[in-house]
Parts: structure tokens; C-alpha cells; sequence
């Protein structure tokens, strides 16, 4: 996706003004003339308490974006930390855009980056229109005036006060319209720790998600759902489940079969007493191992061309060629707060809440759904218990799904619409499954001088409102990281072989990178060894002098690790890096072999991501990518079945990280002045290669299909 | 009709007895902080204290709590999980959030049982609560933490 860097950011954000009473203002109208706070964009609201809360654009489902956004606010404004707030900005593609993508969504880690200037300028119109206004009541030259730490003061008159006692003047000032911001050396904020500001309300209970929204009169639906992809519903018999106290109705939607009950338990007793005929003619029936035969296929005879540099059939000279074939399971995201929506109509108007990643494709979808206008569907965005990508939906279906529900109820209310944890399990919007097959030359010097790679899986945008944005181009994110790398090969070739099923595919925490990272950083391991040099020199010979990025997180991480070489006192040690959403990290990973199980230690990780705005939260997404990817490269699959039924189903049969599995994590963060870059996602793809890496080195074995606990069993 | 008291306060409840409590705290007396994320005991999320116990009230029914004491996490109170909040909040260990009630009432199970916790008493005690933001470095740390402000 093209970054759209244009005024419009700042101009969205200014044209908030007339659009004030849009915002949430969380009080009744009437004291809403009375104290109404001041809000000189879309973004910001000051009350006369001091109290400063921005509201964020991007979806906070434990990444860091109140704390993140709010902070570039709070610097260009001179805010103290302690009087910040943050709060969900509702679905508006107008004010709330991702400048990154044009609509108002949220992934692809670009938070951070897409916010950098836009929050920054917001923060110093505000900071402006509080100095003008000190200014006029004063009388004295705003030039003379200062303001730090939430006080606004003129020394000469030893006039002080608080931006709440000056919001109703500041409220007539005129709207900068190109603020000057700070330069680098001027920040206060950007770049210490700091307190994050959704940590008290999720330590006590009160944060607010999906789940925990209760309306009057609401009903819990629950929806059986086809056990195989592509199944529809033939016929279903519901009088066992409307024969359980507390059902209230049983009505088939586009997705399944849905069951409304006054409390959740009913709802889940009368799904499962729920008689239901699937219709598998469009279903896949493949299993996961018929498929992957099939994409292995399509894999060896090499796709279509999407990168090419030079002529690969230089291979036929080579002293030695290896080759390999790399299987992935599909990945099921499974955020901790299973997907859930609730939904309220009444008299043609709509009103949501959930942990909308995309308002931008959910609002027209319920509007459509309901055959009522965009503007009357509204959506506030709540916190979410994790994403990972699952809730980012071009096809907006869970959405989609409870405005089904509104409907097929034939009545006004409002439904809360719960998916359990095996809905979610099995339910699809996988990371795509995925071969892929290399072959590599290396000469006599140890020189490598082809390289072929080709990857095989579906596509997530392909056949999705997102298609659109391929402009007819293949779709980028089932192959990056394949492409687009920085090692000096000689001559390459990239293909990608796109592969069908009904099994939907959605991206997965740093998307084409899960898989891409992890296939070229181990193959290359075993080929720098083909070529007898050390990992982390190997890698740094087959880099430009001029990638110093690149250089600079290998360096750092390869110092911080203390590394040798791949084994040393009895331990494995193992490095990969990658760059992924313009963020590079690499990591060094030491294994132990416990009776022939890989115990990962340590973790040391290297991470350039620009300007480091809050280094707390960046080493927390370290930490948690790591813990991530670490889980799903020890247990994870969702495989198929004979027939094509999945099956797993809950944390039972597909296992989650344990505490005792996490290993201990060090963090360097490389300084730099670069705009920052995302880390939601970039913590991710270097950790299994490193890993896969460490235990090659110290048991021999190759991991070339996962996970490894798969590959053991 | 059971009787149970949650939070310090009694209930009279008439309801399906096969109820599990997790949705009996949510749905019925609207206490959300106790989260869903499996059902099948398997994550931790719905961990409350049953009579001085972590349980997973997911897998309680109703029916067994008959003139129990419950206290969730939006009660939970005294030396250790005082010292467990303020240890998780000093070094930020939540981030989603979803797991972390689960997460602080085991932890403060932990702290009341076993005041000065090893690595492996850690792993023990928690490795029933999955935190799918694998913020488990923090958990651990906080917990060690919590322990050092117990001693005094
Ligand atoms: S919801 Fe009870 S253990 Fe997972
Ligand atoms: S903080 Fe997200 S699951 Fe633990």
C-alpha cells in the first residue's frame, strides 16, 4: 500500500471544528453547552479540569496506540503526562483516516508512522490557540509567553494558569493551519518511558471491551457456523433449541444458523441442541494434506515471475546446488477475546460497538445489510482483546454477521453477537498455508550466485473489497520478504503460484513476513554453511555497504548476544533478521536440547524503528512478538482433515505459549532520527529462523515444515 | 435457587443450575471484569477466588458454589494483591488486557501461598493462564517484584 502523504492529514484534522458536536463528548446535552469542552480539532478535547483527552483513530488492542498517540500530542502541546487521557475515536472516515491507507483503519504497523506529523501538528494548534488566547487576556506578546508541563505562564507579569481556565478563549482563536513542531532536540516526551494510560483500567477490571457491554433488553447470539469452508446451511430442525429456557428465536443468516437467548449460556445450550443439514457442494473437502501436495506442485514448477534480477540458469554452473521445500500450516489468530459485536436497532438507525479494525469497510457493510444510510449506522471502536490481524476484515464479515442477526430478528433491539473460542478456531481467516521451494548455487569460492525462489498460497486481498488495491498487480503480501531483500545473490528469480480454496485467508501478525522470514533465513543459514562462513559474517558479506540499517541491528544484535558462532557450551545459537513494515530487527535466539525438545532460553533483539517514541511500549512488542511467534513455531497448526473439517478446535488442541515456555528477552533499540516505524508486527519474523537456526546447529535437525512440534510428532 | 455470597454481598439466584459461574458473574450480576477466552479451563482468563481458592469459573457450575465466598477481580483486596497491581501497573504489563485479571488473581494466589516465589514456583502457578500478548516477561518480573515489596 502507497503511503499517501499529503496536507489532507492535517486538513482532516482541522475541519473537525465545525464538526465538534461529532464528537462523543460523553455528556448530556444540555451541560454539554455549559462546560463543553474545548476542541480545536477532531483529536483533542481540553476540559476546564486540565483534563487533555485525544482521541485515537487507530484501534488500541494492546500495541500501544493511546499511549503512543496521545504522547505526540502531549509533547507539541507541553502537556504533563499526568493530565493526558485517551479514548476510542468513532468510525469517520473523514477525520479519522489512516493517512497510510487513505481510509480509516488499522494495520500494517503504521500507527505510529501515519500519526508522527499528523498528532504532532494537532498538539501545536492546540498549544498555539491556548498561548494566543493567555495572550489577549494577558496583554501581553505571545512571543513572551512559555508553556510547560500543562502551565501556560509569561514571566515578565508572572501571569500562570492551567489550559483548562484558558479553553474558553482559546475557543475563538483562529485554527493555525501549518503549526511549527519541535525539532528532535526540543522533545520532553517523545522518547522517555512513560506510563502507559490504559494500564489501571486492566488491572482492576473496569476497561470496557466488547464483551463486557450490556444494553436493555439484549439478547446473546451465538451462530452455528458450517463445519467445513464454503458449506451453506441445507436445512435445520430448531425445536430441541428453542425448547431450552431462555432461547427466544432461531433464524438462518448468510453465515449459519443463529441463536438468541436472553444470557450466553442458553444461547451456547440451545446452539448445541440445534439440529442442522450443511449443503457441502461449493465446501472444500481437500485435507490439509491433499493440499499441500497440491501447492508443493504448483511450487516446483515455479509460478509467475514477480522479481527478477539477472538470469538464474547461471545455477547450471555452479560447484553446488541445494535445494528445499518448506511447508506452513494455516494459522489461526486467536486473540484472547474471541470476536464478538453488539449491535442496537432502533427506528432505521444503527448503533455498534466492537473492536472495529476497519470502520471504513464495516459501517457501509451494516448499512447495507440493513438497507439503511451510512450515516445512520454508527460504530464505537472499544477496545479490543488482541487482533493480530483477525479483526482487520476487508470483508468486513463479523460486522456483516451481526447486522444479519439485527435483521433476521424482524424487530428492534439490541444482540450481542458471541463467537466461543472453537468458532474462532475453526472459523477461517487464516494466516494462508503456504510451500515454498528454493534452489541456490553457490561457486567454488563459497560465492552464491543464483538464488530461485517460489511460494505458493492464496491470496488474502484477491476476491476482497482490498483487490482493488493491487491495481490488477499480483498481491504483494503472500510473497514479501521473499522479494525485495537486500543480499547480494548474483543473479535471482521470485515466483508466486496463487492457490484457490474456500478456506478464507486474512493476514496474521507481519502477514507474508510469518513465512517468508523464516523460509529464506534458515535456507540461507544452511547455505552459508554449504559455503563454510559463519552466520552473522555470512550475512553481512551479502549486504551492500550502503544497507546500514540492515548492519546496524545484525551488528548490534550479534554485540549484545556476545556471539561466537552457532554452538557454544553445549547451547545452540541462531540469528535472523528481517526489515518488515520499514522496521528491522534481527535477533539472536539460545536454545538448549532437553531430551531431543528444543528449550528456547534467551532472546537477544535488535530493533531500528526511527525515532523510538516510547521505548517501554517498543520493548514490550519485542517481547510480545517474540512470546508470538515462539508459540506458533513450537505448536501451532490448523490442518484439514479427510473431508476438510478442522481439526482443532480450542487452546486444548491448538496450544498457546506457556509462562515456563517463554525464554528471558534483552531489547536493544538502535538510536536514530529516522520518522518511526511500526512495532506492532516486526518483533515477529526473525524469531523462528533464529530459532530453527540455533537447533539446526545444535542437533542437526532441520525444521523445513511447522511447526516443530508438529514436524516431531 | 442457590444462594452464594460474591464481593462481600449475597445472592439469591434461580437459574439453570448447569450455569457455569463465569457467565452468572457477567450476565447476572454484570461483574465483567472476570474474562471469557476458552470455556474449557484451559486459558486462565475467567481465574476468580472460590472460597480462598483460583478457580476457573468457566468449568464452575453454579450449582457448586452453594453458599460459597467469590471475590473477582474488581474486589480482590489485602497485602498481595495490592502489591501485585501496583507491580503490574509500575512496569505497564498489560496490553490487550484481556488476560490480566485472570493473570493478577493467580498471581495474588500465588503471593498468599508462597510469599517469595522462585522461577519455577512462577511457571507453576501461572502457566495455567495463557497471555496470547505473551506479555509473560512482565508477569514474571512483576511477580518477583510484588514479592520484594511483600518482605518490606
Ligand atoms: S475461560 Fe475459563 S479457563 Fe479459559
Ligand atoms: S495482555 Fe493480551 S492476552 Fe494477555
Amino acid at each position: 500500500m502507497g503511503v499517501i502523504t499529503t496536507r489532507r492529514g492535517f486538513l482532516a484534522g482541522s475541519a473537525g471544528l465545525t464538526l465538534g458536536l461529532m464528537l462523543p463528548l460523553g455528556r448530556g446535552r444540555a451541560q454539554m453547552t455549559v462546560a463543553r469542552p474545548f476542541a480545536p480539532n477532531a483529536f483533542i478535547r481540553i476540559g476546564t479540569d486540565d483534563i487533555v483527552t485525544v482521541l485515537i483513530k487507530h484501534i488500541e488492542m494492546g500495541q500501544g496506540p493511546y499511549t503512543g498517540l496521545a504522547t505526540l500530542v502531549a509533547e507539541e502541546l507541553d502537556a504533563d503526562w499526568s493530565q493526558m487521557r485517551a479514548e476510542g475515536a468513532p468510525a469517520n472516515d473523514q477525520l479519522y483516516a489512516n493517512l497510510a491507507f487513505g481510509l480509516q483503519g488499522t494495520g500494517g504497523s503504521t500507527a505510529m508512522a501515519n500519526s508522527f506529523m499528523q498528532m504532532r501538528k494537532a498538539g501545536a494548534a492546540c498549544r498555539a490557540m491556548l498561548v494566543a488566547a493567555a495572550a489577549r487576556e494577558w496583554g501581553v506578546p505571545a512571543a513572551e509567553i512559555s508553556v510547560a508541563a500543562g502551565a501556560v505562564s509569561h514571566a515578565a507579569s508572572g501571569h500562570k494558569s492551567g489550559f483548562g481556565a484558558l479553553t474558553a478563549a482559546a475557543a475563538k482563536e483562529p485554527v493555525p493551519d501549518d503549526p511549527p513542531v519541535k525539532t528532535a532536540d526540543q522533545f520532553v516526551l517523545i522518547g522517555k518511558d512513560r506510563p502507559k494510560l490504559d494500564t489501571v483500567g486492566k488491572t482492576n477490571g473496569t476497561a470496557q471491551f466488547t464483551l463486557d457491554v450490556y444494553r436493555d433488553g439484549m439478547l446473546t447470539v451465538v451462530v452455528a457456523h458450517p463445519p467445513k469452508f464454503g458449506a451453506k446451511v441445507a436445512s435445520f430442525d430448531d425445536k430441541a433449541a428453542l425448547a431450552v429456557k431462555g432461547v427466544e428465536m432461531v433464524r438462518q443468516i448468510g453465515s449459519g444458523v443463529a441463536v438468541y437467548a436472553t444470557n450466553t449460556f442458553a444461547a451456547l445450550k440451545g446452539r448445541d441442541a440445534l439440529v442442522v443439514k450443511w449443503d457441502d457442494t461449493a465446501a472444500e473437502t481437500r485435507s490439509s494434506a491433499q493440499m499441500f501436495d497440491a501447492f508443493a506442485k504448483a511450487a516446483a514448477e515455479g509460478g509467475v515471475t514477480v522479481e527478477e534480477k539477472g538470469d538464474v540458469s547461471v545455477m547450471s554452473g555452479a560447484a553446488k546446488v541445494l535445494e528445499a521445500e518448506y511447508r506452513f500450516p494455516y494459522l489461526a489468530h486467536a486473540p484472547m477475546e474471541p470476536l464478538d459485536a453488539v449491535i442496537e436497532v432502533r427506528g432505521g438507525k444503527a448503533e455498534m460497538w466492537f473492536g472495529s479494525q476497519f470502520p471504513t469497510f464495516d459501517r457501509p457493510t451494516v448499512a447495507a445489510v440493513l438497507g439503511i444510510p451510512v450515516e445512520d449506522v454508527s460504530i464505537n471502536v472499544l477496545l479490543a482483546g488482541g487482533s493480530f490481524g483477525r479483526r482487520a476484515q476487508g470483508s468486513a464479515h463479523l460486522a456483516s454477521e451481526a447486522a444479519e442477526i439485527a435483521k433476521a430478528a424482524g424487530r428492534d433491539g439490541a444482540f450481542k453477537l458471541v463467537w466461543t473460542r472453537e468458532d474462532d478456531v475453526k472459523g477461517g481467516y487464516y494466516r494462508p498455508m503456504t510451500v515454498h521451494r528454493f534452489r541456490a548455487g553457490i561457486d567454488a569460492e563459497g560465492k552464491i550466485i543464483a538464488w530461485e525462489n517460489t511460494v505458493a498460497n492464496q491470496s488474502i486481498m484477491m476476491g476482497t473489497p482490498l483487490e482493488a488495491m493491487l491495481q490488477g498487480g499480483p498481491d504483494n503480501s503472500s510473497f514479501e520478504g521473499s522479494t525485495g531483500l537486500p543480499y547480494q545473490f548474483g543473479a535471482r528469480r521470485i515466483g508466486w503460484a496463487r492457490m484457490e480454496s474456500p478456506v478464507s485467508v486474512l493476514w496474521w501478525r507481519s502477514v507474508g513476513h510469518t513465512h517468508t522470514a523464516y523460509a529464506v533465513e534458515t535456507f540461507l543459514d544452511e547455505v552459508l554453511e554449504a559455503a563454510g562462513k559463519d552466520p552473522v559474517q555470512g550475512r553481512l558479506e551479502l549486504l551492500p555497504a550502503d544497507a546500514l540499517r540492515e548492519r546496524g541491528v545484525i551488528e548490534k544484535v550479534a554485540e549484545i548476544s556476545g556471539w561466537t558462532g552457532p554452538v557454544r557450551d553445549g547451547k545452540g545459537y541462531g540469528i535472523a533478521w528481517a526489515k518488515s513494515f520499514n522496521t528491522y530487527v534481527a535477533q539472536v535466539v539460545e536454545v538448549e536440547n532437553q531430551a531431543g525438545i528444543p528449550k528456547v532460553t534467551r532472546v537477544w533483539c535488535a530493533v531500528d524503528c526511527g525515532i523510538a517514541v516510547n521505548p517501554n511500549i517498543i520493548r514490550a512488542q519485542m517481547e510480545g512478538g517474540i512470546g508470538y511467534a515462539l508459540g506458533t513455531v513450537l505448536h501451532s497448526r490448523i490442518t484439514l482433515g479427510e473431508g476438510g473439517e478442522v481439526e482443532q478446535s480450542n487452546f486444548d488442541d491448538y496450544p498457546m505459549l506457556r509462562i515456563s515456555e517463554m525464554p528471558a528477552v534483552e531489547v536493544a533499540i538502535i538510536a536514530s532520527e529516522a520518522d518511526p516505524t511500526g512495532v506492532g508486527e516486526p518483533g515477529v519474523p526473525p524469531l523462528g529462523p533464529a530459532m530453527a537456526n540455533a537447533w539446526r546447529a545444535l542437533s542437526g535437525q532441520i525444521q523445513h515444515y511447522l511447526p516443530i512440534g508438529g514436524a516431531m510428532s | 435457587m442457590t444462594t452464594f455470597r460474591v464481593n462481600g454481598r449475597d445472592h439469591d439466584l434461580d437459574i439453570d443450575p448447569d450455569t457455569p459461574l463465569l457467565w452468572v458473574l457477567r450476565d447476572e450480576l454484570r461483574l465483567t471484569g472476570t474474562k471469557f477466552g476458552c470455556g474449557i479451563a484451559q486459558c486462565g482468563a475467567c481465574t476468580v477466588m472460590l472460597d480462598g481458592m483460583p478457580r476457573r469459573s468457566c468449568v464452575t457450575p453454579i450449582s457448586m458454589v452453594e453458599g460459597s465466598e467469590i471475590v473477582t477481580i474488581e474486589a480482590i483486596e489485602g497485602p498481595e494483591a495490592d502489591a501485585v497491581r501496583a507491580a503490574w501497573t509500575a512496569i505497564d504489563v498489560p496490553q490487550c488486557g484481556w488476560c490480566q485479571s485472570g493473570q493478577i488473581m493467580s498471581a495474588t494466589a500465588l503471593l498468599q501461598a508462597i510469599p517469595k516465589p522462585t522461577d519455577g514456583d512462577i511457571n507453576d502457578a501461572m502457566a495455567g493462564n495463557v497471555c496470547r500478548c505473551a506479555t509473560y516477561v512482565r508477569i514474571r518480573q512483576a511477580i518477583h517484584d510484588a514479592a520484594k515489596t511483600l518482605e518490606g
